[in-house]
């Protein structure tokens, strides 16, 4: 575990990210609430499903990404502290979702 | 229609405020004005350009080709606002007097008329090509297409109307007040921008975030409420601040203020001078 755990911090950032997937379709982000690991950086691949351009957009973690009509835009996020960071579409601030970031199972004991 | 003209007013609020404080600025700079209104003609068009290829580039490189653009752009009108800073502290003694004389227009040589142009044209294009995005996926999507353009248009001609009304407010500041106050809006202006770029940069992996959320103010002010989108735009307020913004806010802060008091030096001989005409 030890040996893990050194291994990941040694990683460069970009190297080695766990990919997650958003999906925009019929104006909603799915799924709206997804968990990451905190402490880790995480690549999460956002998928427009419909037909006009939507942006991403986050102030809780400083990111503004436009992904286009029925496009996929790759953001790396992270590593986060425990906690929630919101974002929007903000072409359509209706469209919300949440980022849940918690330690690990596993690495807990 | 109010939706779509709000979605637009944000888009040209950031554009409209910034070339109103650089227009207050740049007051008594002889060609401010063309070199202005050719950086917003540039910028239209390289926003048209940025919206063309931003709709078309979809791919792994599509989300990190943005942030490395938008992180170009910000350090790049950066980089001009400091230049116009300094220049102006070094120049504003001349131009103040020469405007409460006859609002002669200034001649010296070296004029920072490229940064004004540059700032100019990056502002209009990096919020203008989400706006031409936004405004041609209406268009094109049919039904009623036409009644949210119109809203659209609505949304920009008021943003234009705010930074109007900030250059209004600009120019009824005294003379003798005037160029310390707008120095002092580019000064934060500029901070701003650059915790913006390390935001930027840290998307894509060339900064360490230093942590995520340093503070987190969202529940007093939230940036997405209009207040706290004037205030991102002015000051650079960021309700929940990585590490790596609060160190390029405060760098670029400290860097610009001293590069100002290193060419603009003799402040008080020039007060201990002027005479109360």
């Amino acid at each position: 575990m030890k040996h893990l755990l050194l291994a990941a911090l040694l990683l460069p950032i970009v190297a080695h990210a766990d990919e997650y997937r958003l999906t925009i379709k019929d104006h909603k982000f799915q799924p709206a609430e997804f968990t990451i690991p905190s402490g880790t950086r995480i690549k999460l691949k956002v998928a427009n499903q419909d037909g006009i351009p939507v942006e991403f957009e986050s102030t809780d973690l400083s990111r503004e990404v436009i992904v286009p009509g029925q496009g996929e835009v790759t953001i790396y996020i992270g590593p986060l502290s425990h906690g929630s960071y919101r974002f929007f579409n903000d072409f359509n601030r209706d469209m919300q979702g949440v980022i849940v970031a918690q330690p690990a199972v596993g690495k807990e004991n | 229609m109010l939706a779509t003209a709000v979605i637009m007013f944000r888009e040209v609020l950031e554009a409209a405020l910034i070339i109103a404080i650089v227009l207050g600025a740049s007051r008594g700079i002889t060609g401010r004005g063309r070199w202005i209104s050719a950086g917003i003609g540039l910028g239209l068009l390289g926003a048209s350009i940025v919206a063309i290829l931003a709709n078309v580039a979809s791919s792994e490189f599509s989300g990190n080709g943005q942030a490395i653009l938008n992180a170009v752009i910000l350090l790049g009108a950066v980089a001009m606002l400091t230049w116009h800073n300094v220049w102006m502290s070094a120049h504003s003694r001349q131009l103040s007097s020469e405007l409460k004389a006859v609002g002669k227009d200034v001649q010296s040589g070296q004029r920072p008329l490229a940064a004004l142009l540059v700032i100019t044209m990056v502002a209009v294009m990096r919020e203008g090509s989400e706006a031409v995005l936004f405004l041609w996926a209406i268009a094109t999507g049919g039904g009623q297409g036409l009644n949210m353009v119109m809203g659209g248009l609505g949304g920009v001609v008021a943003g234009i109307m705010v930074g109007l009304l900030l250059y209004i407010g600009l120019l009824r500041i005294p003379v003798r007040h005037f160029f310390s106050i707008t120095s002092w809006l580019i000064l934060l202006l500029a901070s701003g921008l650059a915790a913006q770029a390390a935001g930027f940069l840290n998307q894509i992996g060339l900064l360490p975030s230093l942590g995520n959320g340093v503070w987190n103010t969202a529940d007093i002010l939230n940036q997405s409420s209009l207040l706290g989108q004037l205030l991102h735009i002015l000051v650079g307020y960021i309700a929940r601040p990585s590490g790596i913004q609060i160190v390029f806010y405060i760098g670029t802060f400290l860097t610009i203020l001293i590069l100002m008091r290193a060419y603009g030096g003799n402040n008080r001989q020039v007060r201990a001078a002027g005479n109360p005409a």
